[in-house]
């Protein structure tokens, strides 16, 4: 087992523990920008969804993950950021990445504003709430046809940066670069958040209102924070979906999303940043699993081929519930478990991480 | 000046009276206790202090400004600190974790400087983890410093709480039971460190306990409450041998008539 010895403070405050940890993720960065020189449009696209479901992910596991805030409307924000961008494009003519980043912004705003009159309320309370909200932006979407489309919906514009055309049919590689870059900002700045002050006092809201008030964390400020970032980052992922998804209209955007989008962060593991890549990851490659698990058994039984309704949302539900009950903490739980084990092998013991399996009180209805 | 005063103070619950005309002052660098049979209203007396709840008449004033009015968040910053009598802290994160947060009203940084984690971020984020390790040698909690709060016994967490208090550098602590749960051998090191807290580090302590031992050894004054009212108020020694204390702890009739 690899114990580094801190010699600084600044040991303690730096984003990787040590060089061989720092070594792995530029690794792991490297193979990111290299893949479009490896695979083909198709599977670049698959990718490129993933990075953009990861940046949805992460904003909820901001709310969610780290501030204890379930929230079931995050479709909503996803469609804020998405038609916001559309419109500052298309009507104001604003340059991509002067409207993206307003686009978050004001998501970010309406998430703030949302957040005020739901302050009180807790756990499943919140969860109706915020569910609530997702079926309103659907109907909104419908209602504000001169600027939304209505039922027909918008077409994304092209991207060009500096010159470049960056679409996502012309040009798959460059969007996915552009993304990748957009995920590697994020991540960064939600890292930066997690270690500084801010970040702590999410933690503190989430395990103890309380606790946290008497330590001078303000509940009403902090929880607006919370909304205000997590829907920042939500009207990005927003954004780029748009884009990913080239036309969209209010059918993209329903509840079905929103708790995609919980389900995530639970099968990727609550309350941690890598579980909202894991989760984006799990929930990317599922529904191609599942398209090829029913070609090869089409193919087994014959001709006439099967489709059977609902498949998808069944396989998610039985991943979930299995999760649940066997892995609380997700894929990322099981991970670190799995590491451990081979760097303590052969002294991991089996109630090593008995302790821990304690339920976040995100988790628990109040 | 008193540091912190409290001003006949009555607070009911629906038809329960849990105080009546308390009254009382700490003076700055004092250890004062509230000791009390269960029910006697010292816990509400501290989350009167830390304005969990309202008072039906009376004040509370620090340094002569009145905390009415004040939001729960809003005293810390004023430099009083607490603890819980059942032990409140943010279960899943570290020692160290909790401790940080105890530094939140000392916090400059602004959010973009955070987001970006600036050199300012930075340097304020050493200060406090300076701060922090302070607070770490004094409590000699080196040990279990990376630990998870979820899986420490009961005597650490104790005195992790403890030193989330002192992790703020408040003018006064209010402790709520600091030793009970503890060991004989536990309780004792708390004794120690609470005397330590004034001497070392000048703080002001107010504290709600039911061990006499404890109580005796390191208070300067004790004030004894029952079902809500003061039944005493003087040195540990002048209190134990008072006749209405006896009475309410011990069930003894020693009036003077007898």
């Amino acid at each position: 087992m690899r114990v580094p010895f801190k010699t600084s403070y600044n040991h303690d405050i730096r984003l990787f523990a040590d060089g061989y940890q720092a070594s792995r993720y530029a690794a792991l960065v490297a193979l990111a920008v290299g893949l479009p020189f490896v695979l083909d449009d198709f599977l670049i696209g698959e990718v490129t969804g993933v990075l953009i479901w990861a940046v949805a992910g992460m904003g909820l596991m901001l709310l969610t993950g780290h501030a204890g805030q379930v929230s079931l409307g995050h479709a909503a924000f996803l469609a804020v950021g998405c038609y916001a961008h559309a419109i500052l494009m298309d009507r104001f003519g604003l340059p991509f990445l002067a409207s993206f980043a307003l686009a978050g912004v004001i998501t970010g705003i309406v998430g703030v504003l949302i957040a005020i009159p739901v302050f009180r309320l807790h756990g499943i309370y919140l969860a109706i709430a915020t569910l609530a909200l997702s079926m309103l932006v659907e109907d909104i979407i419908v209602l504000a046809e001169p600027w939304t489309g209505g039922v027909i919906g918008l077409t994304a514009p092209t991207i060009t940066i500096a010159g470049m055309d960056m679409d996502r049919f012309t040009s798959p590689d460059r969007f996915y670069w552009l993304c990748l870059a957009i995920v590697l900002l994020i991540t960064l700045g939600y890292r930066n958040i997690l270690r500084a002050p801010l970040g702590r006092a999410f933690l503190a809201i989430r395990d103890s209102e309380v606790s946290a008030q008497a330590m001078g964390v303000r509940l009403a400020w902090t929880k607006a924070a919370a909304f205000g970032l997590s829907c920042l980052i939500t009207g990005w992922a927003g954004a780029l979906l748009g884009h990913f998804f080239y036309t969209f209209n209010h059918e993209v955007f329903t509840v079905v999303v929103s708790i995609q989008l919980l389900l995530m962060i639970v099968i990727g593991g609550i309350g941690s940043l890598h579980g909202a890549f894991y989760g984006a990851l799990v929930v990317g490659v599922i529904p191609q699993a599942i398209n090829i698990g029913r070609d090869w058994i089409t193919e087994v039984i014959g001709s006439g081929g099967i489709a059977i309704p609902g498949l998808e949302t069944g396989v998610f539900g039985l991943i979930l519930v299995l999760f649940i009950l066997f892995e609380p903490q997700g894929v990322h739980g099981r991970i670190t478990k799995w590491r451990i084990y081979f760097e303590l092998f052969p002294f991991y013991r089996r109630d090593l991480f008995r302790r821990q399996r304690s339920y976040l009180k995100t988790e628990r209805v109040r | 000046m008193s540091l912190l005063d409290v001003r006949d103070i009555t607070i009911r619950f629906g038809g329960v009276t849990a105080l009546t005309n308390v009254s009382f002052s700490v003076e700055p660098g004092e250890i004062f206790a509230i000791v009390g049979p269960n029910g006697a209203g010292k816990s509400t007396l501290f989350n009167l202090i830390s304005r969990f709840c309202e008072p039906d008449s009376g004040d509370v004033r620090l340094d002569g400004a009145s905390l009415l009015g004040r939001r729960p968040a809003d005293i810390a910053p004023l430099g009083i600190a607490r603890t819980f009598q059942n032990i409140d802290l943010f279960e899943t994160s570290t020692v160290l974790q909790n401790l940080l947060i105890g530094r939140h009203t000392r916090r400059r940084a602004s959010f973009v400087s955070q987001a970006v984690f600036s050199p300012a971020a930075r340097r304020e984020e050493i200060a406090h983890r300076e701060a922090v390790e302070r607070v770490i040698d004094f409590l000699d909690l080196h040990a279990s410093r990376e630990q998870r709060i979820a899986g420490l016994p009961y005597g650490t967490r104790k005195v992790v709480e403890v030193g989330r208090a002192l992790a703020m550098e408040p003018q006064i602590v209010l402790l709520d039971e600091p030793a009970s749960g503890l060991s004989a051998e536990e309780s004792r090191d708390m004794q120690f460190w609470i005397s330590d807290i004034r001497a070392e580090l000048g703080i002001t302590i107010l504290m709600v306990e039911h061990d006499m031992g404890l109580v005796s050894a390191v208070s300067d004054r004790v004030l004894v409450l029952a079902e809500g009212r003061v039944i005493a108020l003087g040195s540990p020694a002048e209190v134990q041998s008072h006749p209405e204390v006896l009475h309410a702890f011990l069930g003894l009739d020693q009036s003077p008539a007898a």
